[in-house]
């Protein structure tokens, strides 16, 4: 082997950062030591507050010092020391040795500057380059991720195209010097499935042509199994566990490595028994949603957010309704909730149409569907105790103060949380909590059906299973009929008895989980399935 | 992009609408009766009704707006009680001093309050940055009137270094004795624009600085006074440029004030000897040119978006 | 039936004790509304218990006019010979009666101009245009022209004052709502089948009160201006009325002699609208209303 390859792009030995005062534990991260080899993609992964970040953007000194400091250890980039060099030192090895990719494409590329120019900037910087030398380089790179039609594309604004095109002017922009070092921070947490799938095999590309070194971030275990070679798991700032990605994988040691990926839902459904067929609860008939108007004052587009809906679902059972952004999923939830208003067709709930009812009337039936949010952290009113928020639904149809504080408290029992706790407020609670929480008021008003919006969808892995769980106890102890809304393919495979895939507001296919999965007749479901990170892989399985 | 234009010049109709409906109104849903109110405490009944004549007061309430709406059409802005003359003539003869005291006044505020705001921004919590939000607030706190007197006693008085009062026209006098006219005027006006201004300067700029844009650049290794002066101005472009639009309706109250500290015979004096006359009608038209003038370079502004944001143009 | 307290409890990263500090405390030790608060309750004090304690600040002393600032008359005398600062408290009553009463009634009128536009869309462009329109009409004119419309008066001066500063806080309010009615935790409420105007009061008018003292406080600062410059130009309480604007129109003519007829009052006014300008401030990154800094 030879000496110059042993030598690893990455070393950090021994890294602790202190938090500032008042927070809740003494280090961001401590005493942090792995190290990343040339051609290597090493995953870090970890839950929030794991502080898998913090290690990245220390690396890249993007942390002004005032606010974490660094004060043990030593990070070693090609053996020289980053910690001892000053800000002008560190300037020059950002994006010439070193290059980073963050989460956000729609947020990361300056609006009012042609993408282009953005990566030319890099080399302006860098490079002695003459302005015509540079763009064509500039083009060399894009033609290297992929772009299509570099030429055009230089002189177009970042709004005018799409998050993965975005997310691939961002790994131009961070290769177009070849680092040795390429850090990403969740770069594909915020694609679409399909998306991500194509990112991630970009990245998985240039990195094998270049031999860059990857310091991969990511909370996904399906897209750890698809492009680690090796794996570090960090929890509350330090490092409990790392290895290669078989070790880890399928034999973990660490108990939080295992409860992690023991949390991962598996991808293949597990046998249901087919239930006898049972009232229908909830149905949805030609549901149509369409935004905007052909007008003087209106861009002319219109947007068909739901067309043609058809569903129908049954006490007893949980139908998935999957799909990526822009499908129509949520659209169609919030009409069945008449939060939004459908453009046309029916929404029957236990034999009446709601569809088109005016408010006074429809008033009674929202006690039957009842809907959790996505988001733990803003479902609560942050001013009102969550006692007042789980009874505020009942005291609306007539229950008295004491019957609704005791139904309360029971349903705290329920969600695994004590009763007493319903004086708090929420910014006392954790998102798993809170969604527990929300889980609970929308039981207080004892509805047929529940409606779960991408309810863990923002939870973490082990968090999330756990709220998986009680939403599965839940609809079996109620008898509720539930519609389960998500994009994570791995999750409806789990919970759900049927699903319904939907693209772009059409739904493309239905039937009982097992069956879609194991035979998808539409090519986008297929798609969608074989786009699943991880797909391969058999996690460690732990009950 | 020719949809954004379209719809920005369409909606300026309402906002005209509204500004000529409420002019329209105040007079005739003043508590009491505006003819007497005009006419002041000595008038007689002939006075009053002969006001109330000449205001049309006494026809039936759509004959009134069906003569306001001709009127405005002809660019008729109404005629004054007293000296008879149109007040667009009155507009005419004292338009130049205001207008070129408006002029230096915006030149002088961006040139001060843009750099300022953005060095605040930029040096965030250190003490230039205190200075200037200090400054800021003192320039809103103190009158501009009082502001005005204060330069005078230090720069005319004490020092007499510069002009009490008055106003020469450069095309009369020459470019310098104008000038030295203009700067105890031109200071006074701007304090106010120039805290308004740097403030916002600030707050934008400094939120930009946070933006995850802002970040990338860092990550590429670009200086922080690059990223300044490439990233974070070219997006704060347009809440800056909204903002000095803003504040013209400032300025313009401003401007009453100051050329009644400093004796300038323009638009503002105009307003001053209107009201002093009580010559309702004046200050009637006055207040729909200026307001049609407020309303105008606000859409030249919305309309300079399109240079500024891709995002309109495309 | 699993129990699923276990999980809730282990999941949990950090279960907060402590209660929220006070808001009250977390007032009182920002610096700005700390030391401005107190200079304004300071000024207020004077201008309430002043009066019981100065000269007559309507005598006229012929004699005695235009002396410069002495230790008999501390801010001097003007041109009737009454004396300076006894006037200057007095006008300090008005100023502020003034300034609060036009942030009270505007904020009044704008919150519930602005719910409605907030929340019926039809209403919602009628009353944001005709904001504009207002807005787009100077407010020293307008305060004029309704003033010379309907006599002076401290009524009609509160009034014309009022209606300008109507306009931003319509804008602040409908901006909050717009925002408000989007967040989950308003959308359950109506899924839970809770009517219009418990969801107002519950969720939508907490999240105002905050950005409208913020906004109160400096639509009472711009209101005591404007009622000086008012006041200045001649257009605004009579001058029987010891206003700070009536004053220093009075002390024009004498300018160049005696300076301290405007300064005085001047210097006061200034400290006052001053004090008020900190003190929303403080309030403002005390109580952070984002949405107040956008407008």
């Amino acid at each position: 082997m030879n000496e110059i390859s042993d030598t690893p792009v990455l070393e950090i030995k021994g890294l602790s950062v202190l938090l500032p005062d008042g927070a809740d534990r003494e280090f961001a991260i401590e005493e942090v030591s792995f190290s990343i080899g040339r051609s290597e993609i090493v995953c870090i992964v970890g839950e929030s507050g794991s502080g898998k970040s913090v290690t990245a953007f220390t690396v890249m000194g993007l942390i002004p010092k005032k606010d974490l400091v660094p004060v043990a250890g030593e990070i070693l980039l090609h053996g020289e020391d980053l910690l001892d060099k000053s800000d002008r030192q560190m300037r020059r090895l950002r994006g010439k040795k070193m290059g980073m990719v963050f989460q956000e494409p729609m947020t990361a590329l300056n609006p009012v500057i042609k993408v282009g120019d953005q990566i030319a900037e890099i080399l302006e910087i860098h490079a002695n380059m003459s302005a015509s030398a540079r763009k064509k380089r500039v083009i060399e790179t894009m033609e290297d991720v992929s772009l299509p039609e570099p030429v055009k594309m230089y002189d177009s604004y970042p709004h005018q195209l799409s998050g993965g095109q975005r997310q691939r002017i961002m790994i131009a922009m961070a290769l177009v010097l070849e680092p040795g070092l390429l850090i990403a921070d969740e770069p594909t947490t915020a694609l679409d499935v399909t998306t991500q799938a194509e990112v991630l095999e970009l990245i998985r590309d240039i990195q094998a042509r270049h031999g860059t070194g990857v310091m991969f971030i990511t909370h996904d275990f399906g897209v750890v199994a698809d492009i680690a070679d090796r794996v570090v798991v960090m929890q509350n700032g330090k490092v409990v566990e790392q290895g290669t990605r078989d070790e880890i994988l399928s034999a973990p040691s660490h108990p939080y490595t295992k409860m992690l990926i023991g949390s991962v839902p598996s991808l293949t459904p597990p046998n249901r028994p087919i239930p006898e067929v049972a009232e229908t609860a909830l149905e949805a008939k030609a549901l149509n949603k369409t935004y905007g108007r052909v007008g003087l004052f209106e861009n002319g587009r219109m947007v068909k957010a739901a067309q043609d809906v058809e569903l129908i679902l049954r006490r007893g059972e949980t139908l998935g309704v999957v799909g990526e952004s822009g499908s129509g999923k949520s659209t169609v939830a919030r009409c069945m909730v008449r939060l939004i208003d459908p453009t046309s067709g029916d929404i029957n709930v236990a034999g009446t149409n709601i569809a088109q009812m005016a408010e006074s009337e429809l008033r009674a039936y929202r006690q039957k569907i009842q809907i959790v949010f996505q988001d733990p952290y803003r479902s609560l009113n942050p001013r009102r105790t969550v006692g007042q928020s789980i009874v505020e639904g009942p005291m609306n149809f007539g229950l008295s103060g004491t019957e609704a504080q005791s139904r309360a408290e029971n349903l705290m029992r329920i969600v695994g949380l004590a009763p007493e706790a319903l004086t708090r407020f929420p910014h006392q609670f954790s998102g798993g909590q809170r969604q527990r929480i929300c889980i609970a008021r929308a039981l207080a008003m004892e509805p047929r059906v529940l409606i779960a919006d991408e309810a863990v969808s923002a939870l973490d892995v082990s968090v999330q299973a756990q709220v998986l769980r009680l939403l599965q106890d839940v609809r079996e102890r109620y008898d509720l009929a539930m519609l389960f809304i998500t994009h994570d393919l791995r999750v409806a495979a789990q919970i759900c008895d049927r699903i319904m895939v939907m693209q772009r507001g059409v739904v493309v296919e239905e039937g009982r989980t097992s069956e879609v999965y194991a035979n998808p007749q539409h090519p986008y479901t297929r798609s969608l399935l074989n786009a699943a990170p991880g797909r391969e892989t058999n996690f460690a399985r732990y009950s | 992009m020719y949809l954004y234009i379209l719809k920005r010049v369409l909606s300026t109709i309402p906002v005209v609408v509204i500004v000529v409906l409420f002019v329209f109104l105040m007079l005739r849903l003043a508590p009491g009766d505006p003819a007497a109110v005009i006419a002041g405490d000595y008038a007689t009944a002939e006075d009053v009704e002969r006001i109330r004549e000449q205001l049309g007061l006494n026809d039936a309430i759509p004959v009134q707006m069906y003569r306001w709406i001709a009127q405005l059409g002809s660019g008729d802005l109404g005629t004054a009680i007293f000296s008879k003359l149109p007040v667009t003539t009155l507009i005419g003869q004292r338009l130049e001093p205001t207008l070129l005291l408006s002029l230096t006044t915006i030149v002088f505020t961006v040139l001060i309050a843009v750099p300022l705001g953005t060095l605040a921004a930029y040096k965030a919590g250190s003490w230039i940055d205190r200075f200037v939000m200090l400054f800021s607030v003192a320039g809103f706190s103190v009158p501009v009137f009082v502001l005005g007197y204060i330069l005078i006693y230090v720069l005319a008085m004490q020092l007499q270094i510069l002009p009490v009062q008055g106003y020469k026209s450069p095309f009369e006098h020459g470019f310098w004795v104008f000038l030295r006219h203009m700067v105890l005027p031109t200071m006074t006006l701007s304090v106010i624009y120039i805290a308004l201004i740097a403030r916002m300067t600030r707050a934008s700029v400094q939120e930009i600085l946070q933006e995850d844009y802002v970040r990338t650049a860092r990550a590429k290794g670009q200086s922080e006074f690059k990223i300044l002066m490439r990233h974070a101005l070219r997006n704060a472009a347009v809440p800056i440029v909204t903002v000095i639009g803003l504040g013209i309706a400032l300025m313009i109250g401003g401007v009453v004030v100051t050329e009644s500290v400093y004796n300038i015979p323009g638009l503002g004096r105009l307003v001053l000897d209107a009201v002093l006359a009580r010559d309702y009608p004046v200050i009637q038209g006055l207040i729909l040119f200026f307001s049609f003038v407020y309303i105008l370079i606000n859409l030249l502004i919305d309309l300079s978006y399109t240079f500024f944001d891709p995002r309109i143009r495309y | 039936m699993p129990d699923h307290s276990q999980d809730a409890i282990m999941a949990d990263a950090v279960l907060s004790e402590h209660e929220d500090p006070s808001l009250l405390a977390g007032m009182l030790n920002n610096r700005a509304i700390f030391w401005g608060g107190g200079l304004l309750i300071l000024f207020a004090l004077i201008a309430a218990i002043g009066p019981f304690l100065t000269l007559d600040p309507t005598e006229l002393n012929p004699i005695k006019r235009l002396k410069s600032p002495s230790a008999e008359a501390w801010f001097g005398s003007d041109f009737l010979g009454r004396d300076i600062f006894s006037r200057v408290i007095y006008g300090a009553r008005v100023s502020l009666v003034v300034g609060i009463a036009v942030a009270l009634i505007s904020v009044g009128i704008g919150l519930i101009l602005g719910l409605v536009a907030g929340y019926v869309r039809v209403l919602d462009a009628v009353i944001m245009r005709t904001m504009d329109g207002l807005m787009s009409i100077p407010a020293i004119l307008l305060a004029i022209a309704l003033i010379s419309l309907s006599g002076a008066t401290l009524g009609t001066v509160i009034l014309a004052i009022v209606i300008p500063e109507v306009p931003r806080v319509v804008r602040l309010v409908r901006a909050v709502v717009l925002t408000v009615r989007e967040e989950p935790y308003v959308e359950a409420a109506i899924a839970a089948g809770t009517r219009l105007p418990l969801i107002l009061k519950r969720h939508i008018l907490p999240n105002t009160i905050a950005p409208l003292i913020v906004q109160a406080t400096y639509v009472c600062a711009s209101a005591m201006l404007t009622e000086s410059i008012l006041g200045f130009l001649g257009a605004g309480i009579p001058p029987e009325i010891p206003s700070w604007g009536n004053i220093m129109s009075e002390g024009r003519t004498y300018f160049q002699i005696s300076p301290w007829i405007i300064f005085f009052p001047g210097i006061g006014l200034a400290l006052t609208v001053l004090a008020v300008n900190i003190v929303g401030d403080g309030l403002r990154d005390t109580l952070d209303p984002r949405i107040a800094r956008k407008i």
